[in-house]
């Protein structure tokens, strides 16, 4: 997709093309799945959750299938987004810069560019984290296939599923405020694909420029 | 399967009180195996099939005198043979009846996150009901004794019930039934510890193992299923009996450290994402508002 592409009717900016989109809620949809089920595993006082969501014994069944589908999902993110997310100089400076970006003070914070340091590093927590689910989460699915397979594995692989389900959980809190409450007009943009001039201008500066004045300077 | 004789004392997974506790007095039942009058005839092999009406498993050979190599999902009882060369030269063949130990503190039932997937009587029997069983396998990482097996078509997990239908009608478990050398006993924990201790002090006066003793290991909360062995001092000699079982640190730590550091930092993390929506608000109210600066809600 060329840039100019990008600068929508009606003050409007692409921010995430159909299939980012698709790919997103895949994953969003199965995690919330996974939560709830995972959470009913992980405490007595959540089990209600599974029962809630179609049965103990159909969550337990349907646990690891859902996991594979956001596993996909999130290897996809990686592969459209992965060139997008290295650590830059200013994401150093943003990282510094954090009290302002909490306390709203978004004008003092160093330009961010599609994605700000904070976003970049959710995406590399679920990567990492999603790497570890897999891999934990495959080998109690069904311990039998492994030749390796030991006590000692498997014990090994419930304490690194729960633990990396964890660090999700925290990951995915922050998202879902940032989301849906901090960020208005974030929720919608994964949803329509748009966001105002105003809101690239103010949270995606450096992004902004680039399609802008791709946009504004003639080519060919 | 019988439950009117039996009240619950320990649930897993489950949020709310025991209905069983506390409510009645019962004695602890136990089974003593005597591995020093056992000949391993498996007459116990046989009578557990027989009475759980267990499905035919295929046999496997491995140059062992052992039906097969551990226990299975439809084989709960195996005599487990071993040849150990004792110091001064002479040979001894060990044979140890080897099944669900029903330990005081259940590694299966505290790994275990379905609800009431797991029991434990107040006479101490602990049994998995596998109609509450999810089949995540959490129970097996558990055991320290390796004994909670999965049906690989079903996936429910079974192992030694300690003959709950028997002993809830007032009748010993079928193997202790079978036995033809009358090394198996069973009966009230007291009593058995009493025969048990009485035997291994025999073993030591008058047969020459002046380490004979009991298995009882307090790690798990002593067993429900106590060993008389001619070595008390290494019981791994019998089939890998471990010599200090307790619940597995994986366990330990995910039923501790863990799941309190996660609750608080789950319930910390959504009280101080509210709390911090309080004082900060959105980072601009309507979409309209995004170019015109920071305006949160109020200190």
């Amino acid at each position: 997709m060329s840039r100019q592409e990008q600068i929508l009717p009606h003050g409007q900016v692409l921010r995430y093309t159909l299939r980012e989109r698709i790919t997103h809620w895949a994953a969003g949809v199965t995690y919330l799945y996974l939560l709830g089920t995972g959470l009913a595993f992980w405490s007595p006082w959540l089990f209600w959750l599974a029962v809630a969501l179609g049965g103990t014994q159909v969550s337990r069944t349907l646990h690891p299938w859902a996991g594979l589908i956001f596993f996909g999902s999130v290897w996809y993110m990686y592969v459209m987004w992965a060139p997008q997310m290295t650590h830059t100089d200013d994401d150093r400076r943003w990282w510094k810069a954090l009290k302002y970006y909490s306390t709203n003070q978004d004008d003092k914070m160093p330009p961010a560019g599609r994605y700000n340091a904070g976003q970049k590093f959710l995406f590399w927590g679920f990567f990492w984290a999603n790497l570890l689910l897999f891999l934990s989460g495959i080998f109690l699915w069904a311990p039998q296939y492994f030749a390796w397979h030991s006590l000692v594995a498997m014990r090994i692989s419930v304490l690194v599923h729960a633990a990396a389900a964890l660090f999700t959980i925290g990951l995915f809190m922050i998202h879902l405020y940032m989301g849906l409450f901090a960020e208005r007009g974030a929720f919608g943009s994964v949803i329509r694909g748009d966001v105002s001039i105003a809101f690239a201008k103010r949270y995606h500066p450096a992004w902004y420029k680039e399609i802008a004045g791709e946009a504004a300077s003639p080519r060919k | 399967m019988s439950q009117a004789t039996l009240r619950v004392q320990k649930i897993s997974g489950h949020a709310g009180s025991v209905p069983g506790q506390d409510t009645q007095r019962e004695y602890t039942v136990c089974k003593l195996i005597d591995t020093t009058t056992c000949i391993g005839c498996k007459a116990c092999e046989v009578a557990c099939m027989e009475w759980n009406d267990l499905p035919f498993g295929e046999t496997v050979f491995d140059n062992t005198y052992q039906t097969m190599p551990e226990t299975r999902w439809n084989y709960w009882n195996l005599i487990l043979f071993n040849e150990h060369e004792r110091d001064d030269g002479s040979l001894m063949w060990l044979m140890r009846k080897n099944q669900c130990m029903h330990c005081g503190e259940p590694g299966c039932l505290a790994a275990c996150p379905a609800d009431g997937a797991i029991i434990q009587y107040t006479n101490g029997i602990v049994d998995f009901q596998q109609a509450n069983c999810i089949g995540c396998g959490y129970c097996i990482t558990g055991c320290p004794f390796d004994i909670p097996k999965m049906n690989p078509k079903t996936h429910r997990v079974f192992k030694c019930t300690l003959c709950t239908d028997r002993v809830s009608e007032g009748l010993e478990p079928a193997c202790i039934k079978s036995c033809p050398t009358g090394c198996l006993h069973f009966g009230i924990k007291d009593d058995m510890k009493e025969l048990a201790e009485s035997r291994a002090k025999q073993l030591r006066d008058y047969s020459n193992f002046p380490n004979a003793g009991v298995y009882d290991p307090p790690g798990v909360g002593g067993t429900g299923v106590i060993y008389v062995l001619h070595d008390a001092t290494q019981p791994e000699l019998y089939g890998g009996l471990p010599k200090n079982p307790h619940l597995p640190w994986s366990v330990k730590l995910w039923k501790g450290p863990l799941k309190w550091f996660g609750n608080v930092a789950m319930i910390g993390g959504l009280i101080g994402l509210f709390v911090h929506y309080l004082r900060y608000g959105p980072k601009a109210r309507e979409e309209e508002d995004l170019a015109t600066g920071p305006r949160g809600g109020r200190t």
